[in-house]
């Protein structure tokens, strides 16, 4: 048994190794690379070893879900409360506790050798760090603000890995573009956070979540937007909260990143799809679920919030897994998906499936770090055949191990328009891929949903199941959310099977996927690791009442539906078996999987051969482009927007406030001038005046001054005469 | 008497200036040795104020007081309170390591340093003064030699610039000057700051109604209060990096100070029947400073700018006149300063090396000037307020007591505008994407772009000092940031004592 002290302890020791780990690789532990990977490894290492311990410790205590075992310490003082720093574990983050450090350590294993050329290994190995510790420390929080201070840390992580190879310019576009979509959702969250502690105030989920005064006090109180429309406070604030998922999880219309972020080294899309960002963001939607459901009781109580969760995840789910369908390159295809697999969570989490959204979120992980690790290891097969040829071809001799991903910069190779990962220069890596072929399929059996043997078909199942049991309760809501599922469900199995035969079926349609080889053990372990939990982690959370498998699974059926779903006020009732979904599910897996094998696993794609897609014409062009969401978006708002600032800086600053400048000082310098004329004219003209009068005198006076005697006497004379008749007009007159 | 520390903070870097003037011009490095040595004594001695404020006592502290024109009621006095101490600090940081960016500066440099400290021991002065007449003077000190060191080592339209910034400083203090005489004869013909302050109960609500703005606005103009901000951009672009470092860190810091501690302090209810609705000016400043500073091209207009839309963000926190929104006014002041000043002395080694401040023709300088780099990627942080740094400690805190302030009944507004300040912070808090926006695209421009301009590939390195002064200002910034409680401790109190003023309690 271990003891709650110990857990208290831990807790707060789970994401302190990688941040460790991080300061002393960027202070000086970076001269070494051996040093550097010891470090990293131990750091999560360490921190899986906490975390695990703390989730054994807590997984069997009662009433988890209520009381969450943590403590803090005072961080902030203002005024006369204290903000506070602590580390809790609860149900739902006991379960994130599981997953993630287990991914973390699996992609830092592999990133050793996937990364190992890289002139800047060192520093890749240290954002990782604070990356994987950002996202611990996101899981512990036990209140708001702190879960924000490590958001904000993630999306400053996967800013500066995403632009890891940022002399790229796509590279670093793609890093202010993730950072920058993600931010307006960041904004939505700190009004969000702002707002809850105006009104609740404390920020810590146990005060407020879990709290049934507090939330039926949000619920009840008008919300000071739009509060005259009958929107409570909770409605209000719980959107707010969402603005947040949207950024961060990537769904519509703030998705436009996560594509991009493909731009960073594999490993990081492993992360950002699978570890921690995106997840980071539904998991904050979880937290926050007893709100919105809050939201919909009382006498202000409607279901809008919860509608508009439903929705953006719904049209996010179908527009990701139709864009997917358009996308040559295996690293975008596997981002859409993550798109389309985040609209699912966030569906279930609008139609109430909150365990569901949980459970796919958990399965889904794993399969999404197993696809895009062996989309990585695929990459790093295919550049490895090509470098090969390369040197071959060219004797040129170099080391053959490149920098992947940055194909084409500086280190780049000079490579003609070559792309290792585009999935028309692939085919047939099954024969020289074995392990990644294996691993790969397995992952894709679970993000299509094939039935029974796969995690992907029991989570995606449960959503499904809900969305049905809402349905056949006459909820519009959950009756639209039901079918666009399906139909994306099926895109997604459709564009998996294409993505699997058109990688690794038929013949090599390029020569280096002809002499691609399979990779060291680093980086095919965590594939086989993971490809096992993509296919077992299911099963913890089988339907007791499912035929056959409910009875095999025994006490451990709907063990999660019980563990995460104490962490509600009133525990989710789980609905009675329905046979319908479930054949739903079956057949929408077996048909898109059937029908891409009959398009391209039948008869697998030639060299030169065009992808049946393309026949869609048009259609094809508007989803390959997917959907214009970047040329809509620079032209609406990006374009508009400098246009303004341009408009503030040429036109108010430098035109009107300048020019009001201008004029009062030409006002102040007329006056001025005035001043100077008066001075000029009347003040010193006076003064002049006088002086002149002098001046001229006494050149008349000078002209007398001939020097002639006679002159004198004459002038004499006629002065005298002067004076004398002055003397009798003026005086005696 | 008890050993007058704060008096030595502030004539310190007087007595430098003329200690510099007594020795020969054409022994430079004597002369930076001298001003360094003066400006680390106020600093080290700053730093004693502020470590040794007694945050259990509160109210004003290190006290000194002498009659000075006792028939106009006028004495030396000075001392600190919780809001002014971590100022204090900051004056000493900014102003160090302003000195020590400055050491390549061979132009009249005997001139030059002397100038610096008098504007420093002005600042130094002005915050601590306690009363009126007393912050008036040292605040009117300031302008001269602003003036001086603008118009003689500045670069490109610097008399114009240097002639801009003085008219509208100085105007502006005019008008606050005026506001203060009301002050002083309302408030029983005293220029004690205490005094002014026992006595507010007896001012009425028209006086404050009446003189409120041109004591707020009046200083306001210093603090670069939207549309009063024009000076700013233009005046720190032609500044030396030095003046531009301490007017855009520290200067403006006082001009927001003495609007809180003249305006709302004194005038309370002058503040809540006017605040409500200069919110909307400091709310132009964040906004419409942040969109101008993304569109600028001028590496020295883009941090001037963004100066304005810091300072904004200090305005709206005491806009919020709650307690969260005066602390993170206070802690923006400060964290903001240091952040402005690191920005600056970056700004400048780039420009006193490739003279050139274009962000269109600069690329690729990480690689000549790693640190610097680093630096700018902290400041840029800072200033878009990641955790971690203190930028977000005081963001947080200022939209919070934005929106608390929602919240709270209106003596002179009806309740039903109850949306006001919450939408004041919606629209405020777009700020954390327009921050994000210019300092990414300049930083990504100017310092990680592939190099193409091989002339800033030959450029010198940075030298030991402005190594030292980056790191300096960068460990501020994190000790600030990842213990906030060391400055929030001393800010919170001095609050403490504001709001009762104001007659809000905590």
């Amino acid at each position: 048994m271990i003891s709650i002290q110990l857990i208290q302890t831990l807790l707060w020791l789970i994401p302190l190794p990688p941040i460790l780990a991080f300061a002393i690789i960027a202070l000086g532990a970076n001269r070494s690379r051996a040093l550097t990977t010891g470090i990293a490894m131990a750091g999560v290492v360490l921190s899986l070893i906490a975390a695990w311990t703390v989730v054994a410790g807590v997984v069997n205590l009662p009433e988890l879900g209520r009381k969450p075992v943590g403590s803090y310490v005072e961080w902030l003082p203002v005024g006369g409360t204290t903000l506070r720093m602590g580390a809790a574990v609860d149900a739902l983050s006991a379960t994130f506790l599981f997953m993630v450090p287990l991914a973390c350590v699996l992609i830092f294993l592999y990133s050793t050798s996937y990364m190992a050329a890289d002139p800047r290994y060192t520093r890749f190995m240290g954002y990782l760090s604070l990356f994987a510790g950002s996202m611990l420390g996101l899981v512990v929080s036990d209140n708001l603000l702190m879960l924000f201070v490590f958001w904000e840390l993630m999306g400053f992580c996967s800013y500066s890995l995403i632009g890891f190879f940022y002399a790229k310019p796509s590279a670093y576009k793609a890093s202010v573009k993730a950072f920058m979509t993600t931010r307006v959702g960041d904004m939505l969250l700190l009004l969000g956070i702002a707002y809850l502690y105006a009104e609740a105030g404390t920020l810590n989920f146990a005060d407020i979540l879990v709290n049934r005064g507090v939330l039926e006090f949000l619920a009840e109180q008008p919300a000071i937007l739009l509060g005259g429309m009958g929107v409570s406070a909770a409605t209000l604030i719980a959107v707010l909260i969402f603005g947040g998922t949207v950024g961060k999880s990537a769904q519509f219309p703030l998705h436009v990143w996560l594509p991009d972020a493909m731009e960073g080294p594999t490993p990081v899309s492993a992360m950002i799809h699978a570890a921690t960002m995106v997840s980071a963001g539904i998991f904050l939607l979880l937290r926050f679920f007893p709100l919105f459901e809050e939201a919909t009781k009382g006498h202000l109580g409607s279901h809008v919030g919860l509608e508009i969760v439903g929705a953006i995840g719904a049209i996010t789910a179908l527009m990701g897994a139709l864009i997917a369908v358009a996308q040559y390159d295996i690293k975008r295809v596997l981002a859409y998906s993550t798109i389309s697999q985040l609209g699912f969570m966030v569906a279930a989490v609008g139609i109430g499936a909150y365990v569901a959204a949980a459970f796919h979120l958990l399965t889904h992980a794993f399969f999404k770090a197993l696809l895009f690790l062996g989309s990585g290891s695929v990459i790093h097969g295919v550049e490895h055949g090509h470098h090969h040829l390369h040197a071959a071809g060219h004797g040129s001799g170099h080391d053959d191990h490149g920098s992947h991903d940055d194909h084409g910069d500086s280190h780049g190779h000079d490579e003609h328009a070559f792309d290792p990962q585009d999935m028309r220069n692939m085919g047939g890596l099954a024969q020289r891929m074995p392990i990644t072929t294996l691993t790969f399929v397995l992952g894709g059996l679970a993000l299509a949903g094939f039935p029974f043997i796969t995690a992907g078909f029991w989570s995606k199942d449960e959503i499904l199941s809900s969305a049905y049991a809402g349905l056949l309760e006459g909820s519009s809501l959950h009756s639209w959310v039901f079918v666009i599922l399906c139909v994306s469900a099926t895109l997604t199995a459709f564009y998996t099977m294409r993505q699997i035969a058109m990688t690794f079926l038929g013949k090599p349609r390029s020569e280096a996927a002809a002499h691609a080889s399979e990779n060291p053990w680093p980086m095919t372990l965590p594939l086989v690791i993971l490809a096992f939990f993509a296919g077992v982690a299911g099963f913890i959370n089988i339907p007791k009442d499912f035929p056959v498998f409910g009875q095999l699974a025994g006490s451990a059926a709907g063990w999660l539906h019980h563990f995460v779903g104490q962490m509600l006020v009133e525990e989710e009732v789980a609905h009675a078996f329905n046979a319908v979904p479930v054949l739903v599910s079956v057949l929408i897996a077996l048909s898109g999987l059937g029908l891409g094998w009959l398009v391209y696993g039948r008869k697998p794609l030639e060299a030169g051969e065009t992808d049946p897609v393309e026949g869609l014409g048009s259609v094809f062009t508007f989803l390959h482009n997917r959907m214009y969401f970047d040329e809509l978006y620079r032209s609406v708002f990006i374009n508009p927007l400098q246009k303004i600032a341009d408009f503030y800086s040429v036109i108010v600053d430098k035109g009107i406030i300048d020019a009001l400048l201008e004029i009062g000082y030409t006002i102040a310098g007329g006056v001025a001038e005035g001043f100077k004329l008066f001075d000029k004219y009347v003040v010193t003209g006076v003064s002049d005046l006088t002086g002149a009068a002098f001046k001229r005198a006494g050149n008349w006076v000078r002209e007398l001054q001939t020097g002639q005697v006679q002159n004198y006497l004459l002038t004499g004379i006629a002065l005298t005469a002067v004076l004398v008749i002055f003397y009798l007009f003026v005086f005696r007159g | 008497m008890a050993f007058p520390i704060l008096t030595l903070i502030m004539l310190s870097p007087f007595i430098g200036a003329g200690v510099i003037l007594l020795i020969p011009r054409d022994r430079g490095e004597v002369i930076k040795v001298v001003a360094a040595a003066f400006s680390g004594v106020s600093l080290i001695l700053s730093f004693f104020v502020f470590a040794g404020y007694n945050t259990a006592t509160g109210g004003f502290q290190f006290v000194e007081q002498m009659p000075w024109i006792p028939a106009l009621g006028v004495s030396y006095k000075v001392g600190v309170d919780g809001f002014s101490a971590p100022q204090l600090l900051l004056t000493g940081i900014v102003m160090f390591c302003a000195v020590l960016v400055s050491w390549g500066k061979d132009d009249r440099p005997r001139e030059f340093f002397a100038f610096l400290l008098m504007l420093v021991g002005g600042v130094f002065g002005a915050f601590m003064s306690l009363d009126i007449f007393l912050f008036l003077i040292f605040y009117e000190m300031v302008l001269f030699p602003v003036y001086v060191l603008v118009a003689s080592w500045g670069s490109g339209r610097k008399e114009y610039a240097a002639m801009k910034l003085t008219i509208y400083l100085f105007l502006g203090s005019l008008v606050a000057i005026v506001g203060l005489l009301a002050l002083y004869f309302a408030g029983g013909k005293s220029f004690d700051f205490e005094v002014l302050l026992k006595n507010v109960g007896s001012l009425g609500f028209g006086f404050q109604q009446l003189w409120f703005l041109p004591v707020f606005i009046g200083f306001g103009v210093l603090a670069s209060i939207w549309p009063l901000h024009n000076w700013s951009p233009d005046g720190y672009a032609s500044a030396p990096t030095a003046v531009s470092m301490l007017h855009g860190g520290v200067l403006k810091a006082t001009g927001a100070y003495a609007a809180l501690r003249f305006g709302i302090q004194l005038m309370p209810q002058g503040a809540q029947y006017w605040l409500p609705l200069v919110v909307f000016l400091c709310l132009a400043n964040v906004i419409y400073a942040g969109s101008v500073a993304f569109r600028q091209k001028d590496l020295k207009y883009i941090i001037g700018f963004a100066s304005v839309a810091h300072l904004g963000l200090v305005l709206l926190g005491l806009c919020a006149m709650n307690a969260y929104g005066l602390n993170g006014a206070g802690y923006e002041l400060f964290a903001g300063g240091v952040m402005t000043g690191l920005m600056f002395a970056l700004v400048g080694m780039i420009y006193e090396r490739a003279h050139e401040r274009n962000t269109d023709k600069l690329d690729g300088l990480a690689r000549v000037m790693p640190l610097a780099a680093v630096g700018f990627v902290i400041g840029s942080l800072a200033a878009m307020g990641m955790p971690g740094l203190p930028g977000f400690v005081a963001e947080i805190q200022i939209f919070m007591g934005l929106w608390q302030r929602s919240q709270s009944v209106y003596p002179y507004m009806a309740n039903t505008l109850s949306w006001w300040y919450s939408a004041v912070a919606i629209i405020g808090v777009l700020t954390v994407i327009i921050t994000a926006a210019w300092t990414l695209r300049t930083g990504m421009k100017v310092f990680f772009s592939e190099p193409q301009t091989p002339a800033w590939q030959k450029l010198p390195g940075l030298n030991a000092l402005e190594k030292f002064s980056i790191v300096f200002m960068c460990l501020v910034l994190f000790i600030a940031g990842l213990m906030p409680n060391t400055v929030m401790a001393v800010v919170s109190v001095g609050v403490q004592a504001i709001l009762k003023t104001l007659g809000v309690m905590a």
